[in-house]
């Protein structure tokens, strides 16, 4: 007589696949719905995670080409609060620095505008403001001309305008291919050149320039400055950044405001990742839902099934392997819905990027986030359910109908 | 030798008052027996073939299959008696749907640990044997009643168990299928299956060798008295 207890029952491992894609092949339909669900939050994940890295790559590689030297000094405000003026031998004071590489200045000439024709009306400024600019301006901000060409010793003299990049567009001039000329406080100047945007001074975007001499003949203007550009030393930004307002103003370096504007681009990479905590958090919510429905699902598929439960423990299945099967399920699910979600999130980056223009970045992290964040929820999701298939007794299973 | 003993086994389910559905049954199945457990609905013979198969256990009593105490197995043990020792075949067949009837059979080995082309390999020879051998690869919706029953049976026996269990196999099919598929456990008989099948069918009981009438959860007839 046999006495030994027979061999305990067991599957393979690569079965447990097998096993967890029954009911999902027989239910096509439910599970790639509620896979769907997950597959949508993991997609807003992913796409979030792609677009803002895709945003920010673009960011640092501008912030990267532009510098992080350049610095600007503008005049403060005095102790009663009135506006200070930057003395006009501020440029060379601050060129005698060691770690200045270079200096510009620049002044804006109050009431002149700038109009297409004389037919323009004078109240029409179009938000451009007229400027004299020395003439080592264009290589201080390591700008360029993109028709034409910048101000020289000689066209510094004469009626000559060199128009910023949002000038030009709102002047409606996109190349010199004819003479152009445009209307400067009621005489005709020859616009010579047409300058590129240039990020980190934006303000000389939305800027006419002109030589001082001219300004000085045609508009009585004062060679003080109201923005000295400095490119300082790239090993030495900060302390030059501390020493500019004495070394603009000695007498009074409490009257100047030093700024940095490739603090502003750092700010806004930052910032897009504020914004992405929070369409992450949406994602999540998605993610919950999607969750939520697996979850649901996999209920459901317990109760319709109990028969196919019984009929399992009665073919031999521990109630191990009957939770198993059905916590395979649900993560089979959700790891299905899950690489959908990823997919279908990168595809959007790619498509984002495109349209922008921008390189495509799809962070590992947000790939191996993606799955692994799917497969937590199916693991939670199916738990409930399996615990419930594996403690349905055999008899109470088999009793249907 | 026999393949399934039981000694007075008691089954109360909890309630107020509690329900006795067996009340001190003893019955020996001997190796290579076919017999019939009748009664009728409410006699207690469905509760009896669950304790049988270790879908069940007794209150109180002995119940020992192929050799071993079943009152000192835990849910593994259990469950690879059912797994190695005992093939069921039901009323309502509870086929899956959404496999192949070759896989259905092939289910019948699943939780043996053997690599899937050997259950394959072993379940169509048994669906062979139940004249199934062209139908391998449809589903269960494309056949007739008697037919799925069939598989039911194939998947019973391809792990060659030490004791069949049949509950009211007959009871979804029509007269003519119920008497073929009969008459092919009384072949697997012949070939030296044991198998009990319970029923409330007197004339289903009356062609098996061995009858036990079971009526209020007490065994009240055994042909083998």
């Amino acid at each position: 007589m046999i006495t030994t207890v027979p061999a305990p029952s067991r599957v393979h491992a690569a079965e447990l696949f097998r096993l967890g894609s029954v009911g999902l092949r027989t239910r096509r339909l439910r599970a790639s719905l509620s896979g769907l669900g997950v597959a949508i939050g993991i997609a807003a994940m992913v796409a979030v995670l792609g677009v803002s890295s895709s945003s920010s790559a673009n960011l640092l590689a501008q912030l990267d080409q532009l510098g992080t030297n350049l610095l600007t000094v503008t005049p403060g405000n005095t102790f009663l609060g009135e506006s200070a003026t930057l003395p006009h031998e501020a440029p060379a004071t601050i060129g005698r620095l060691d770690s200045v590489q270079g200096v510009s200045s620049t002044a804006s000439i109050a009431n002149v505008t700038v109009r297409r024709t004389d037919q323009v009306p004078v109240s029409n400024t179009n938000g451009i403001i007229l400027r004299w600019a020395d003439l080592s301006l264009l290589a201080t901000l390591q700008g360029s001309v993109y028709r034409g060409q910048w101000l020289n010793p000689a066209s510094e003299r004469f009626p000559a305008v060199v128009l910023g990049w949002v000038t030009a567009q709102r002047l409606g001039i996109v190349d010199l291919d004819q003479p152009t000329q445009v209307d400067v406080g009621g005489r005709w100047y020859t616009v010579v050149g047409l300058l590129r945007s240039m990020p980190l001074a934006p303000e000389i975007d939305r800027s006419a320039l002109i030589g001082l001499p001219v300004a000085q003949s045609d508009f009585l203007t004062s060679d003080s400055p109201d923005t000295v550009y400095v490119r300082a030393d790239p090993n030495h930004v900060l302390p030059t950044l501390n020493v500019l307002p004495a070394a603009a103003n000695p007498e009074h370096p409490e009257q100047v405001n030093v700024s940095r504007p490739s603090d502003a681009l750092a700010a806004r990479a930052a910032a897009q990742g504020t914004f992405t905590s929070l369409f992450l958090g949406l994602g999540a919510v998605a993610l919950l839902v999607g969750g939520v429905g697996i979850a649901n699902v996999m209920v459901i598929s317990v109760l319709e099934r109990r028969s196919e439960i019984g009929l399992r423990r009665a073919l031999g299945a521990t109630r191990l392997l009957v939770g198993v099967q059905f916590l395979s399920e649900s993560l089979l699910l959700s790891l299905l819905g899950g690489a959908g979600g990823v997919a279908l999130g990168a595809a959007a980056t790619w498509v984002y990027a495109q349209v922008n223009a921008l390189p495509a970045v799809v962070p590992a992290v947000a790939v191996g986030g993606g799955l692994g964040a799917a497969l937590v929820v199916g693991a939670i999701a199916g738990l409930y359910p399996a615990n419930r298939a594996a403690r349905l007794s055999p008899t109470e299973a088999l009793r249907t109908v | 030798m026999n393949v399934l003993e039981l000694v007075d086994v008691v089954k109360r389910y909890p309630g107020d008052p509690p329900v006795e559905a067996l009340r001190g049954v003893s019955l020996a199945v001997r190796e290579g027996e076919m017999l019939a457990i009748v009664g009728r609905s409410g006699s207690g013979k469905s509760t009896l073939l669950h304790i049988m198969g270790t879908l069940d256990t007794a209150s109180e009593g002995t119940v020992r299959i192929a050799g071993f105490d079943t009152s000192t197995l835990g849910d593994r043990q259990l469950s690879a008696v059912r797994a190695r020792r005992i093939g069921f075949v039901f009323q309502q067949f509870f086929l899956l749907d959404g496999m192949s009837v070759l896989d259905n059979a092939a289910n019948g080995l699943l939780y043996s640990g053997l690599p899937l082309h050997e259950r394959r390999a072993t379940a169509r020879r048994a669906l062979e044997r139940v004249g199934l051998g062209h139908r391998l690869r449809h589903v269960p919706a494309q056949l007739s009643g008697g037919e799925r029953q069939r598989v039911a049976i194939a998947r019973a026996v391809v792990h060659r168990p030490a004791l069949i269990l049949a509950d009211e196999p007959t009871g979804n099919l029509d007269s003519a299928s119920g008497a073929s598929l009969l008459g092919l456990l009384h072949e697997l008989h012949a070939e030296g299956a044991t198998i009990a099948v319970i029923t409330h069918d007197r004339e289903v009981a009356a062609a098996t060798p061995r009858q036990v009438l079971i009526e209020d959860g007490r065994i009240v007839a055994d042909s083998a008295w």
